[in-house]
């Protein structure tokens, strides 16, 4: 930063101010551009929902016979009879009081049954990144570490053919196997919802739902893993070139070790980032998923909403779901230079 | 070099460098089996698509007119057995095949335009019209893309069209950086300012010196883009959004778990448009991976 230091002592002072600072400014710049990002989310929420049907209520309506008053009184249920500019301002203060409007179908606040259900898809859906995640980055560590041997011809090829199946046709084949039985196979899985409800008890409770959840988990994992383990490759064969390796192999290291324990460490620190920045996947696996197999969860819901189609719900389910991975993806910058000092430079 | 060759006309000299180069690029995609064969795959599910109104009597595949069993196991009548509405699901499948690829064709086409328009204007102008632009870019990365598609194609009405649509507007974002790294790296260049300097405007420079230069790698994004936007149509149609008279694999498979053959364990009803997406999606990710490989040099050693 200086031409100059004029004694080590200062320098030292500098330096540390100016790490202080540089954070601060890094931090800083990173949550405006999440804010910008939420607040065109926002716009184009309002945007995208209230001008392209032409009218919302005659969308909602659709064909069914319904009186002129009834119409008006939606309108003005809905704001349709005041100005535009007055529409956004309204919506953009509602939005921030977490007030996402009555859902049509429900009858309800549609923050409130985002709220009812968030917790069966964090469960779903964090259950199956968790283990989509440990089991891409392993077998992604393996297969960049044999580079185009067999072990990583059948690994990427395995992926890239999952990667390539519908999400909802994975689920829709799992449920024909499982649900009937096929064959000399047993139903062995429950294929629809989440179980859990007319159980006693704390443990029956937790081993109906897991019974539950091993086919929904199952259909997400297969889609959503082969993405890491491309990732996680990739990262370890940028790694692989690298001189410490070479130091490490020369001291006599084992192959296992000189892979566990130096290149695996640092080729993990890169996919971190992009982990985060696919989960917009996850929340299409999701909903794709819950609808499938009938998990009360988000991405049903979304379903549901869409099928009438329940405006307010689809509007408000955007907003949620886009501003999470927004501020998912602004904590994975955040994180990221507490993990990585190379990047703090 | 210009040494050995014979005076030629300038145009006659360009087209025999782009054979040889040509020539040369077979060369070394040939040398990549995964990406041969899946090739050899689209170049048949192409034929067969095309060649869909010979081998079917669009009669049959209407509902009310179709003559077939209902819901019947595979025979020899019907290899791949029927539907609920007595319809072959083989033909329907290979019906599908057109629809399915041409909304993958043109999502495509849609989100390959506006990247590349993207990320040239964002790579040649730089300034705040790169930033933002990038910012816009950034922003629909970040955004889930399916979700953003569903709410367009919800708010639009259901045809094929608002499927294209939903797609291509928001599939582009990667094709926009890719496309504005290697603008970057071509208008480093020296030829560039030697353009500048005999008085080239932006369009002439853009056109004819950038674009050419960005094709290639945009040749193997779109590739690969494709495979994606035949899983998103699957996907939209599936989940009820796209136009219900119109035969697609998505829509086949909908239609399939309306009529219970999911839980029935109708096999023959569910696997065959299924197993199509996946075949397509994937011989469209082989070839665009081998098309990378061979373009992009930093990927060939490994």
């Amino acid at each position: 930063m200086r031409e100059t230091a004029p004694s080590a002592s200062a320098a030292a002072d500098e330096s540390g101010g100016g790490r202080v600072l540089r954070a601060a400014r890094y931090v800083a710049g990173r949550v405006v551009s999440a804010l910008v990002s939420l607040f065109a989310v926002m716009v184009t929420g309002f945007f995208l929902f209230r001008l392209l049907p032409g009218d919302p209520v005659r969308a909602m309506t659709g064909d069914q016979p319904i009186g002129a008053e009834q119409i008006a009184a939606m309108r003005r249920e809905f704001g349709l009879d005041q100005p535009l500019w007055q529409q956004f301002l309204d919506y953009c203060l509602n939005v921030l009081r977490f007030d996402l409007g009555d859902s049509f179908l429900y009858r309800a606040p549609v923050a409130e049954l985002i709220a009812e259900r968030l917790w069966a898809t964090i469960l779903l859906a964090g259950t199956a990144t968790v283990i989509a995640a440990i089991l891409g980055l392993w077998l992604g560590a393996h297969s960049g570490w044999r580079n185009g041997e067999r072990v990583d011809r059948i690994n990427t090829g395995i992926a890239l053919t999952l990667w390539s199946v519908p999400t909802f046709w994975l689920g829709l084949l799992l449920i024909t196997v499982f649900a009937g039985g096929l064959g000399p196979l047993p139903s062995m899985f429950p294929t629809r919802g989440m179980g859990g409800t007319d159980t006693v008890g704390m443990l029956p409770t937790v081993l109906d739902v897991a019974h539950h959840m091993v086919l929904p988990v199952t259909t997400m994992v297969a889609v959503i893993y082969a993405q890491y383990l491309m990732i996680m490759r990739s990262s370890l064969l940028d790694e692989k070139g690298n001189d410490y390796l070479l130091t490490a192999r020369a001291k006599g290291l084992r192959d296992a070790l000189v892979r566990r324990q130096h290149a695996v460490p640092n080729a993990l620190l890169p996919t971190v980032t992009l982990i985060f920045l696919n989960l917009g996947q996850v929340v299409a696996g999701s909903i794709l998923v819950e609808t499938v197999f009938s998990w009360p969860g988000l991405g049903r819901l979304f379903y549901e909403g869409l099928a009438v189609p329940d405006l307010p719900l689809v509007q408000g389910m955007f907003l949620f779901f886009s501003a999470s991975v927004i501020l998912m993806n602004l904590l994975a910058d955040l994180v990221y230079p507490v993990l990585d000092p190379r990047v703090r430079g | 070099m210009s040494r050995d060759l014979p005076a030629r006309r300038p145009r006659a000299l360009a087209w025999q460098r782009r054979r040889r180069a040509l020539a040369e690029f077979w060369v070394e995609f040939r040398a990549n089996r995964a990406g041969v064969v899946g090739l050899g795959a689209l170049l048949a599910i192409g034929l067969i698509a095309l060649g869909a109104p010979l081998l079917i009597d669009t009669d049959e595949l209407s509902v009310t007119r179709a003559t077939g069993p209902i819901l019947d196991p595979p025979s020899l009548s019907y290899p791949l057995g029927t539907d609920d509405a007595g319809r072959s699901v083989l033909d329907l499948v290979i019906w599908g095949a057109r629809v399915s690829l041409t909304v993958g064709f043109l999502a495509t086409l849609v989100s390959v335009t506006v990247g590349s328009l993207v990320g040239i204007v964002a790579g040649h102008f730089g300034g705040w019209v790169a930033n933002v632009l990038m910012r816009v870019t950034d922003w629909f990365i970040v955004v889930p893309m399916l979700v953003l598609a569903i709410a367009l194609a919800a708010v639009l009405s259901r045809s094929t069209l608002t499927i294209v649509i939903a797609i291509g507007l928001t599939a582009w974002p990667p094709t926009a950086r890719v496309v504005r790294a290697q603008t970057l790296a071509v208008e480093a260049r020296p030829y560039i300012e030697r353009a500048r300097a005999l008085g080239a405007g932006h369009v002439h420079i853009m056109t004819r010196h950038v674009l050419p230069n960005v094709m290639p790698l945009v040749l193997a994004q779109t590739t690969l883009l494709v495979a994606s936007a035949i899983i998103a149509e699957s996907t939209l149609a599936f989940l009820g959004l796209g136009d219900p008279t119109v035969v697609s694999w998505g829509g086949i498979i909908q239609d399939a778990r309306g009529a219970g053959a999911v839980s029935a364990g109708l096999w023959w009803y569910v696997l065959p448009p299924g197993i199509a997406i996946a075949a397509v999606a994937l011989s469209f990710t082989l070839c665009g991976r081998a098309l990378e490989r061979v373009l992009n040099p930093r990927l060939r050693e490994r």
